[in-house]
């Protein structure tokens, strides 16, 4: 199986108004694509949809992570089969560490694949060393999670947990909405670092800025609930040129 | 959107209605021949009772008063709880687990009883406590239904002068501290429970660190109800003399039975000059089924006096059991600069009721006082805190800090602060925070979504809620309270 994500016609509604039309996305092994589209297109719907968030009727077609459908699985089963959706809006866990929420994640998932739990020393070292690469200092790590962080706090928290979880599909969901151009910078790094020849990468977003430092195999224009149109990374700029208005289907 | 929220409600309802209540962990009993008092209460009884302990004649007018008052009083019925009315003429007031008259040794206490603890996972043995944690030695007077079975490291205490014993003991043992203490902070009128526990209690802890000593250990005590109908009626009495310093734990477990079970227990601490008296307390008695059947009926009065300036009690709470909780653990504030304080977890989960929290009495100058009050409901529960701050019109710059938050889970169940505040001085600053959330399906969700699955998020979601009071329970406590709370949600979601 060289493809990591397929996605095969999908139709999802919520509360009866259909969001997504017709999703067609292939992404093989080791390739990073980009989703763009306007506010509104269905783009973050379809990453709730892939990590399992209730709410959505799918009404039809699949979803095959590494040739399995997952749709039929729990959201924490498919974390645990290597899918990670990095949040636009990282919820906050009041009283609950970041240090801590770590651990209970990465032991939840050993745990769910029969693995050990981590040693406390192995733990800390891998943190810190994910921690260094994204210029996360030991006194965030203690604060509760996501609770008062800035946007980019949160967004490097978001890609610290991606680091230690070691998915093999990510998606990033608007992942540059307030970001500064620094922290911007820190991010893409920090993902850049993780492109490997068996992950594979999905960013969502509707900003040409992120393409320049986290470049994409494919960019994929996304309009009124489905894929329009596909083409290299010279797409991206194309876009920001002329805008999305030529991908609106008249109606 | 709306419509999301709803399926996740209900699942979450569902899911709740799930626990499984029969799982509980230490629903064993164990089969001793009791030695009982008749069933019901009367005159006899408090005699018998009196009669069963040896007690000085002196104790038994003290028991007989009480209980010719308590004639006159009536069940109050202002808290927030729903229960049917308690017969006593249906409950055992005395029994003893039947064994060889005052055990000197372990090899003398039952096997039994013994095996019972060991499911308790409580480290009774000396050796098993020597061997745990270093520094953290507990001596354990253990309560087996009412009578006070084995008391450990007394030889050890009794080196700094500490005193450790049943209260049994101490009434024959000490006189004089027991008649100059006890009743003195809960008085014998107090309340309905308070007096019929003067009448009836069968046995308790009594503590006593002399002037200046710092007791080198947790002092501990478990509470077990055994038998069948028994109301337990513990007295306990923790005096701390001028500079002093002790901690108390108070663990709790219950087999399970399926008829209510009356518990109306009286503590009393006293704190003198610069003492300190710190006393937690894990309950975790059976609940009920989740239909609500069966479960223990918990009516506790425990009180504090810092009698001395500068000294400070701490009440620590985690209520995670009965099927219905009337707790108030309160502060008098007497001495200048006293400081009360109160932290605690109360979980309700099916049809409990929980009716709980403090009182700090500011009587004296610049005393304070700070309560941090965490409740979850789940399931068809109701969580009430109720708290009263008040300050005479003597104590100028009284401060007090009350922080109140509630977690619901699922929306059958309730949640309530009942906060009263009286000042009587102008200068005297109160500060009141209350929060009543919800667990949302994007708390849950995210964690989820990060290999979690639903029960473990809510374990970890409700362990960040509680972190404030948690971090304030001794070491023995708080690995055992994360636990517990796992144990008490378990199924409440997933």
């Amino acid at each position: 199986m060289s493809n990591m994500l397929e996605i095969k016609d999908l139709h999802v509604k919520v509360e009866d108004k259909e969001i997504l039309k017709g999703v067609n996305l292939t992404i093989p092994k080791g390739e990073t694509h980009a989703i763009m589209g306007r506010n509104g297109s269905g783009k973050s719907t379809l990453s709730y949809v892939m990590a399992g968030k209730e709410g959505y009727e799918i009404t039809k077609g699949e979803i095959l992570l590494d040739g399995e459908n997952i749709l039929e699985l729990e959201p924490n089963e498919r974390a645990v089969k290597g899918l990670f959706l990095a949040f636009q809006y990282p919820i906050e866990i009041p009283g609950v560490a970041t240090m801590t929420f770590l651990k209970a994640a990465m032991n939840a998932q050993r745990k769910a694949r029969g693995e050990e739990e981590l040693l406390t020393p192995d733990f800390m070292r891998e943190v810190k060393s994910a921690a260094k690469m994204l210029e996360i200092d030991s006194a965030m790590l203690k604060r509760a999670l996501n609770v008062g962080f800035s946007g980019g706090e949160k967004k490097r928290a978001e890609i610290l947990q991606m680091a230690l979880l070691k998915p093999k599909m990510c998606v990033f969901d608007e992942t540059d909405s307030g970001l500064d151009i620094d922290a911007l910078k820190i991010v893409s790094q920090g993902v850049n670092a993780l492109r490997d020849a068996n992950r594979s990468m999905l960013i969502i977003t509707h900003y040409q800025r992120l393409l320049n430092y986290i470049v994409p195999d494919v960019v994929h224009v996304f309009s009124n609930g489905k894929i329009v149109k596909s083409g290299d990374k010279s797409l991206a700029l194309e876009l920001e040129k002329h805008g999305y208005a030529q991908y609106d289907e008249s109606t | 959107m709306a419509g999301a929220k709803e399926n996740i409600d209900r699942d979450t309802i569902e899911q709740v209605e799930q626990i499984d209540v029969e799982k509980y962990k230490y629903g064993f009993a164990t089969d001793i021949k009791s030695d009982k008092a008749p069933i019901g209460l009367s005159e006899d009884i408090v005699r018998f009772i009196s009669a069963k302990k040896n007690e000085p004649e002196w104790m038994l007018k003290w028991r007989l008063d009480a209980y010719e008052r308590w004639l006159t009083m009536e069940e109050p019925n202002w808290a927030k709880l729903d229960y049917p009315k308690i017969d006593l003429n249906e409950i055992y007031f005395y029994a003893a687990p039947k064994s060889t008259p005052g055990p000197k040794s372990l090899d003398e206490v039952d096997p039994e009883l013994l095996e019972t603890y060991k499911k308790l996972g409580i480290p009774l043995l000396e050796q098993a406590v020597l061997a745990g944690v270093e520094g953290a030695k507990i001596a354990v007077d253990a309560v087996f239904d009412s009578v006070s079975v084995v008391t450990t490291f007394r030889e050890e205490l009794a080196k700094s002068g500490i005193i450790f014993c049943s209260i049994s003991e101490a009434i024959t043992e000490y006189p004089d501290l027991i008649k100059k203490y006890l009743a003195t902070v809960v008085p014998v009128t107090d309340n309905y429970y308070s007096t019929l526990n003067c009448a009836v209690f069968t046995d308790g802890s009594f503590v006593y660190i002399p002037k200046g000593v710092r007791c080198p250990m947790e002092l501990s005590t478990y509470f077990r109800i055994n038998e069948i109908n028994t109301g337990q009626f513990e007295r306990t009495l923790i005096i701390a003399e001028e500079d002093s310093y002790v901690s108390y734990l108070e663990g709790c477990t219950a087999p399970m039975r399926d008829e209510n079970q009356l518990h109306a227990a009286v503590v009393e601490l006293v704190a003198h000059k610069n003492a300190e008296i710190k006393y937690s307390t894990v309950q975790n008695w059976y609940p009920g089924n989740k239909e609500g059947k069966g479960g223990i009926y918990n009516f506790v009065t425990k009180r504090g006096d810092c009698r001395g300036d500068n000294s400070k009690i701490s009440w620590t709470q985690v209520e995670t059991g009965s099927a219905i909780t009337w707790k108030y653990p309160s502060c008098i504030l007497r001495g200048d600069g006293s400081r009360g304080e109160f932290y605690s977890i109360a979980i309700s989960n099916n049809y409990q009721q929980i009716d709980s929290g403090t009182k700090m009495i500011h009587l004296g100058k610049n005393t304070s006082s700070k309560v941090i009050s965490k409740g979850i409901a789940a399931g068809f529960s109701d969580n009430t805190y109720r708290g009263l701050i008040s300050a005479h019109k003597k104590a100028t710059n009284a401060r007090n800090f009350t922080q109140c938050d509630s977690l619901l889970i699922g929306d059958k169940c309730g949640a309530h602060t009942v906060p009263y505040i009286e000042a009587k001085n102008a200068s005297v600053v109160f500060e009141h925070e209350a929060t009543t959330s919800k667990i949302s399906d994007e708390q849950l969700f995210y964690c989820q979504q990060r290999g979690l699955n639903a029960e473990e998020a809510v374990a970890l979601i409700v362990n960040g809620f509680v972190r404030d009071v948690i971090q304030n329970l001794p070491m023995e406590f708080m690995v055992e309270t994360q636990k517990l709370i796992n144990i008490s949600l378990e199924g409440s979601v997933g």
